[in-house]
């Protein structure tokens, strides 16, 4: 065990090393200069020279490397071009919004997705199942944007239950918080969870088919018992493996949603910091997505060998 | 400070009782702007960026002139003052008893300090042109300020009206960018950031107090969202709709009313004057006639626009239309362009990201087409658009709207990115500059427009609109944007 530790630990060190300085040097070259944006059409040049210096803009690329890398350690980001605050207190605020959202989708996904991914394989080609089919089709098809705007006319304009966007924070109280959150993550939770049902179902009908399905039932089981018994735990791993994914891409990729909604979210600090080449938030963001990614990623490796125990006596 | 939050808390409670008690028809007396761009910081002496005065200006930094609502300049920190006769020194006398709202008195001092940071070396000022012409500012005593000039500037009061002129106190400048100390009607309370700035009525207000006790800043850039969120109420006022398209069914709903003004917002179909085959007029011309200014209205703007023959708002007392010199006329550009001796004329056309300029794109490239000319489009950020097009010059067209009031003195700069920089043109400029008579400006103001207008420097498309959208209860809302502000100095629930 403490050699499999040692192993993660190294290729994560090597994974974060190697994307920060991706990261890093792409966002070098991309065109675009943080202090010339921010100063607009009628701005003197040696203004711009000014805002650069002031911005620590002028250093050496090598010494802004370090620096950064640093402070990654030291928790010390550095201070936004833009926004002129904390960088790590930028992206600490918006994690307030961007972790719960997240996790509320996912929630409400497996949810959704489990019970009727299994209902639809122990069913198989009933009416139910096909239903299942056709229903998780339309969710896989239906962008989450446009039905995220459904929900905004249905709930929010016609019906008034929500407001049509925007976070009141936490101090506002965990309910509030959460009702400002529920159309959003709704509206993120849906897709995922068609996608998560298919591969649920397809998952346990391919272990129905396995033989200690067919012994367990020759000992006497019933249908309802092998399956809840035997084949949903083994079904597992598919699933697990497609929620790792569901849950970095929600982080990272709930952009769209959080505009739809103006939420205060990662998504969009990292879109506003892209546009206005505060590439210092950027770039700090972007290392802190590969290290939850990286992070989730074990998480779910761990997770299947509890599913699978051999899974874990492997290594 | 437990102290003062057990103090507040008991005047919420209060308050809150009284809520109950008093009658339910009691007027609102706050109000949620929605903005679509969030400002990058608060401090409009250190950013072009205008959603930063679209919150700050009038509300929490005022200047010692200031903006009306109908353009005019009239006083703000200043009371009163005098002008000598050959122009070239200027005397304010401060408003008495205006207080910063750390509580600091604003005095001579502060006004020194504010304007010769903004001029200083390492002043990040984005405007700093605006006190180009100030050689010395000095306090005379603590309400008097005089300004010596190194030439005439018949132009400085309208300088110092600018969000980039407000007067700031040396306590608080190096942190207003996340503190904003101002002396207005209304002091800054708190921002989320990605989500809201919160304002509230600075009681010891110096002049006409506000009527609303606060105000919401929100920032909602998606068009759908920004229905969405007047449809369910949660924003009272857009000044700036970004959904033009859907402007006329809100209007139809009688809890809203459209507002539709004019801008400062010159909107160009730039072209790189230094660029063969550009640097002939007749090509410029030809591009002129080939363009229908009304189609790109129509198409792009959902009708809001009025079409400029040259580079100055129709609204200006000095404007001067001269839309003939670039009537839309295919044959005559085709004429033009085979007179020039071009033929298969291939340019680049950048795009910054409003719709104004990706929309209209469409259109002009698609008119172009038309005429001969092939405009390969390019959609650029606008940090790559300000590095490529605007710093290095590097373009054939562009579309882009010029947003500075009374901004055509950028076609004296020889540096600047579509390259003009006429001399005769500058020999206007000089004079202008000199000159302070109303009459006189007017007259100069009149021969600038028409000599960037017969060197069709660029194609000047149209005007942009302000197209806002309120709450039918709120009244007091500017409709046109001299400059671009959200002054809620006046504004009040009517019901």
């Amino acid at each position: 065990m403490t050699a499999f530790l040692f192993q993660r630990a190294l290729s994560f060190a090597i994974s974060v090393v190697v994307a920060s300085l991706v990261v890093f040097v792409v966002l070098e070259v991309v065109p675009g200069d943080p202090a010339a944006f921010m100063l607009g059409l009628n701005a003197a040049p040696d203004t711009v020279a000014a805002l650069r210096e002031q911005l620590g803009l002028d250093a050496p690329v090598w010494m802004r490397y370090l620096g950064w890398i640093g402070g990654i350690f030291t928790g010390e980001l550095g201070t936004s071009y833009t926004y002129r605050v904390p960088v790590a207190e930028l992206i600490a605020a918006r994690l307030w919004v961007s972790v719960p959202l997240a996790a509320y989708a996912l929630t409400l996904s497996t949810l959704i997705a489990f019970p009727v991914g299994i209902l639809a394989a122990a069913r198989r080609g009933s009416a139910v199942d096909a239903g299942v089919m056709g229903g998780t089709q339309l969710g896989i098809a239906v962008p989450n944007f446009w039905f995220a705007m459904l929900l905004v006319l249905v709930f929010s304009v016609t019906l008034r239950w929500f407001s049509a966007g925007g976070f009141p924070g936490w101090d506002a109280g965990a309910f509030e918080g959460l009702r400002a959150l529920t159309l959003p993550a709704i509206a993120l939770a849906l897709p995922q969870a068609a996608i998560l049902a298919r591969v649920m179902r397809s998952a346990l009908l391919d272990t129905l088919e396995e033989d200690y399905i067919r012994t367990a039932r020759a000992k006497g089981l019933t249908r309802g018992q092998a399956l809840w018994r035997h084949a949903v735990r083994n079904a597992l791993i598919p699933v697990l493996t497609i929620l790792g994914l569901q849950f970095s891409f929600l982080l990272a990729g709930a952009i769209i949603i959080e505009n739809v909604f103006f939420l205060p979210g990662l998504g969009r600090l990292v879109f506003q910091a892209i546009s206005a080449r505060d590439l210092i938030v950027v770039r700090s963001v972007v290392m802190l997505l590969v290290i939850a990614v990286i992070l989730v990623n074990f998480l779910v490796e761990i997770a299947y060998s509890l599913v699978d125990p051999r899974l874990g006596r492997r290594v | 400070m437990p102290i003062r939050n057990l103090a507040g808390a008991m005047v919420a409670v209060c308050v809150m009782g009284l809520a109950v008690v008093a009658p339910a028809q009691a007027q609102r007396a706050d109000i949620t702007v929605g903005l679509v761009l969030e400002p990058p910081h608060l401090d409009p002496t250190a950013g072009a960026a205008a959603a930063i005065d679209e919150v700050v200006y009038a509300n929490v930094f005022e200047g010692l002139t200031r903006f009306a609502p109908d353009g005019d300049i009239i006083s703000g920190l200043a009371d009163s003052w005098e002008i000598s006769d050959d122009g070239l020194t200027y005397t304010f006398h401060l408003h008495d008893g205006v207080n910063f709202h750390d509580g600091t008195a604003l005095t001579a001092e502060d006004v020194v300090f504010s304007i010769d940071r903004a001029q200083a070396e390492d002043s990040v000022n984005a405007q700093k042109a605006l006190f180009a012409d100030i050689a010395e500012v000095s306090a005379l005593d603590d309400l008097t300020v005089e300004m010596t000039l190194s030439r005439p500037n018949g132009n400085l009061l309208f300088n110092l009206a600018w969000g980039d002129a407000v007067i700031v106190g040396p306590e608080s400048a190096d942190t207003n960018a996340t503190d904003p100390v101002g002396t207005g009607p209304f002091r800054f309370v708190d921002w989320v950031q990605g989500d809201r700035v919160i304002l509230e009525r600075n009681d010891a207000y110096w002049g006409e107090p506000a009527q609303l006790e606060a105000a919401t800043f929100r920032f909602i850039s998606d068009p759908t969202a920004a229905f969405a969120a007047m449809m369910a109420e949660d924003v009272d006022v857009f000044p700036n709709f970004p959904a033009p398209e859907t402007l006329s069914v809100l209007d139809a709903d009688p809890r809203f009313e459209a507002v539709v003004g004019t801008t400062e917002g010159e909107t160009i179909l730039a072209m790189n004057n230094k660029r063969s085959p550009l640097d002939d007029v007749r090509v410029r011309e030809a591009i002129a006639h080939a363009i229908d200014r009304q189609a790109i209205i129509d198409g792009a703007m959902f009708g809001y626009g009025t079409p400029i023959g040259t580079h100055f708002a129709p609204h200006h007392p000095a404007y001067v239309d001269l839309l003939d010199l670039s009537q839309y006329n295919p044959e005559r550009s085709r004429a033009l362009l085979a007179e020039a001796g071009v033929t298969g004329l291939r340019l680049s056309l950048a795009l910054p990201p409003p719709t104004y300029a990706r929309r209209g794109g469409e259109i002009v490239a698609a008119q172009l087409r038309a005429v001969g000319i092939e405009a390969e489009i390019t959609n650029m950020e606008w940090a790559q658009w300000l590095e490529q097009v605007f710093g290095a010059g590097d373009f054939d067209l562009t579309i882009v709207s010029h947003t500075e009031p009374l901004d055509i003195g950028i076609y004296g700069r020889e540096d600047y990115y579509f390259g003009y920089g006429d001399p005769e043109f500058q020999a206007i400029m000089s004079e202008l500059d000199a000159t302070t008579a109303p009459d006189a400006r007017i007259a100069l103001l009149g021969d600038a427009q028409r000599k960037i207008a017969e060197d069709y420097v660029n194609v000047y498309l149209f005007q942009l609109a302000q197209t806002g959208i309120k709450n039918a209860g709120i009244e007091g809302m500017w409709v046109n944007a001299p400059t671009q502000a959200t002054d809620l100095t006046a504004v009040y629930w009517a019901r």
